[in-house]
């Protein structure tokens, strides 16, 4: 089953772009990474499924229902862990959890208590002297506490020090291992490699691609680096090829298409070095916005 | 309704209700314990008054108002008491929901399971107790002056509940009309700004509507719609005025359930 369905959704801010015609499902049980620069849409699509905002068109679904019309509903079992965290300044830490609980049929006293130990937040202090890190990690137990179906981070690892994320990740394999469906949004390629299945790549409010993690490295682009003498930036010249580099006697280049033309080409040389390799998610994601 | 986000916005707004019962109690006070003065040498009064411009006497409706009984003189201090209530609900209304928006808590609450209607309903239901809860205190303490310093003098009990009934409707109009507006600009940054303008804007009005007699101000500015010197002199509301001043605060709040369950929640960029 799908937990998310979206289909043609569009977002509008007066004239200003949001969202053009997005289009895509989540199944059950997944990760799913949502990649793109700041300002490409990530945010607005979780706000749209949450209901914060309306669609211009096109419509969505969670758990089989209309995120408009049964918006309080779904919301029973959703997380949202925003991007930028803010809460009642005023508040103790404890008093934000237990009112953030307090909306959820469940005592989720005993889950809070576990979830702060996991990432050493302070019950007692209050949300005002907080530093950014600290409030994140409210953020994290607040989306987490109602033991949610379906987990919406945005840009989660912000403002969290290494140690700290990579609790926060074994946390979400966790939740993941559990059946929690996740939809990760961030810029940082790194991460969204480690933890998700499969991903959607936004740019400019519009949905680049959708593929799953390893088909996006394997059946893309090879990085090839060769090193002989006499190269010269046309030695391989050959379709498929792109981003051809020169240094010194060592060409870079990315290939796709049939790999047994380059190394056809290779063997006709008298090499030092050769290295084919996958390129990381880094350099495909650079590939899409160039 | 939600009587989580209830109790938390009663809460949140506990200690501005006892500032502004405190502040009103003191004014109150004041300016009611010497009230006896005033009785006493009521034709000096009088006499100091015709001196005053008689614009400024329709100003403040003190034309209307005889200074040497106790009703009269408690509806001149009851004009101030309005313009205070006035601010106070138009703080409450005013900052509402806008507070949640600038502050950017309106994403916690709102991807809770809850109807945009419940939010509402049950921020507004905390809003109006906490200014009954004012209201309450002001009555309290305005019975307690009187029987300080009314002396031997009279005065009708029913048209004193009167007045404290005029204080909820007039916070009524200008906790919805503070609201709509809020939900009609586009950012609202600082609540005082606003609540302030439109206090004493419409105070200014129903004072240039006295002294423009034949001007139909009295229509559109709430302090018109409650006049205390009319309530007491006449002994009951100006019913069509009063009328109007319910019909505005009902169609603000219906306009305002649309436009909130309508609304695009801001977020940070």
């Amino acid at each position: 089953m799908s937990v998310i369905e979206v289909s043609h959704l569009t977002k509008y801010y007066g004239k200003s772009r949001g969202i053009v015609d997005v289009s895509f499902k989540e199944e059950e049980g997944e990760i799913f990474g949502f990649i793109g620069p700041n300002g490409a849409g990530k945010s607005t699509t979780i706000r749209l499924l949450l209901s914060l905002i309306h669609p211009t068109s096109g419509s969505a679904k969670i758990f089989g229902k209309n995120v408009v019309a049964d918006g309080p509903e779904i919301r029973r079992d959703i997380g949202y862990l925003p991007s930028e965290v803010f809460y009642y300044e005023g508040m103790k830490v404890i008093d934000l959890l237990k009112y953030s609980a307090s909306f959820y049929d469940c005592d989720c006293t005993q889950r809070i208590h576990e979830l702060s130990e996991i990432m050493e937040l302070e019950l007692n202090r209050r949300i005002s002297d907080l530093s950014y890190g600290n409030k994140k990690k409210v953020g994290i137990v607040q989306g987490l506490l109602h033991s949610p179906k379906l987990l919406f981070l945005d840009e989660p690892t912000s403002g969290l020090d290494p140690l700290m994320q990579r609790k926060f990740f074994d946390l979400i394999r966790a939740e993941n291992k559990r059946g929690v469906t996740v939809f990760f949004s961030s810029h940082i390629l790194g991460e969204v490699q480690r933890l998700c299945t499969r991903v959607g790549i936004i740019r400019e409010g519009r949905i680049v691609a959708i593929s799953d993690i390893r088909t996006l490295q394997k059946n893309n682009y090879k990085k090839v680096q060769v090193t002989a003498q006499g190269l010269t930036a046309t030695t391989f010249k050959l379709p498929g090829v792109t981003n051809v580099q020169m240094e010194n006697d060592t060409l870079h280049f990315f290939f796709k298409g049939d790999i047994n033309t380059v190394v056809k080409k290779i063997g006709g040389l008298k090499v030092t070095d050769v290295t084919i390799e996958e390129p990381t998610l880094e350099e495909i994601f650079m590939h899409y916005y160039e | 309704m939600n009587a989580n986000i209830y109790r938390h916005e009663f809460r949140a707004r506990l200690k501005s209700v006892i500032i502004w019962s405190l502040a009103l109690t003191a004014m109150v006070m004041f300016f009611f314990s010497i009230f006896p003065v005033f009785a006493d040498q009521a034709a000096l009064t009088n006499q100091m008054l015709a001196k005053f411009p008689p614009a400024l006497l329709e100003a403040f409706g003190i034309n209307k108002m005889d200074l040497s009984t106790v009703l009269g003189f408690y509806s001149f201090i009851f004009v101030f008491a309005q313009l205070f209530l006035a601010i106070q609900a138009g703080n409450y209304g005013f900052g509402l929901v806008s507070i949640e928006e600038s502050e950017w808590t309106a994403d916690f609450l709102l991807s809770k399971p809850v109807t945009r209607g419940q939010v509402l309903t049950s921020k507004l239901l905390a809003a109006l107790t906490s200014l009954l809860l004012t209201d309450l205190v002001i009555s309290m303490v305005s019975i307690v002056a009187i029987t300080l310093f009314r002396g031997t003098r009279e005065y009708n009990l029913s048209i004193l509940l009167l007045l404290f009934l005029s204080m909820i409707i007039l916070q009524l109009f200008f906790l919805g009309l503070g609201l709509v507006i809020s939900l009609l600009v586009k950012r609202v940054r600082s609540v005082t700004p606003y609540s302030m303008g439109l206090a004493f804007g419409m105070y200014v009005l129903s004072a240039f509507s006295g002294i423009f007699g034949a001007v139909k101000l009295e229509y559109i500015t709430a302090f018109k719609h409650l006049d205390p010197a009319y309530i007491v002199k006449q002994g009951a509301f100006d019913t069509p005025l009063v009328l109007i001043n319910l019909g505005v605060s009902l169609i603000a709040l219906l306009v305002s359930y649309w436009l909130y369950i309508h609304r695009d929640i801001p977020a940070v960029s």
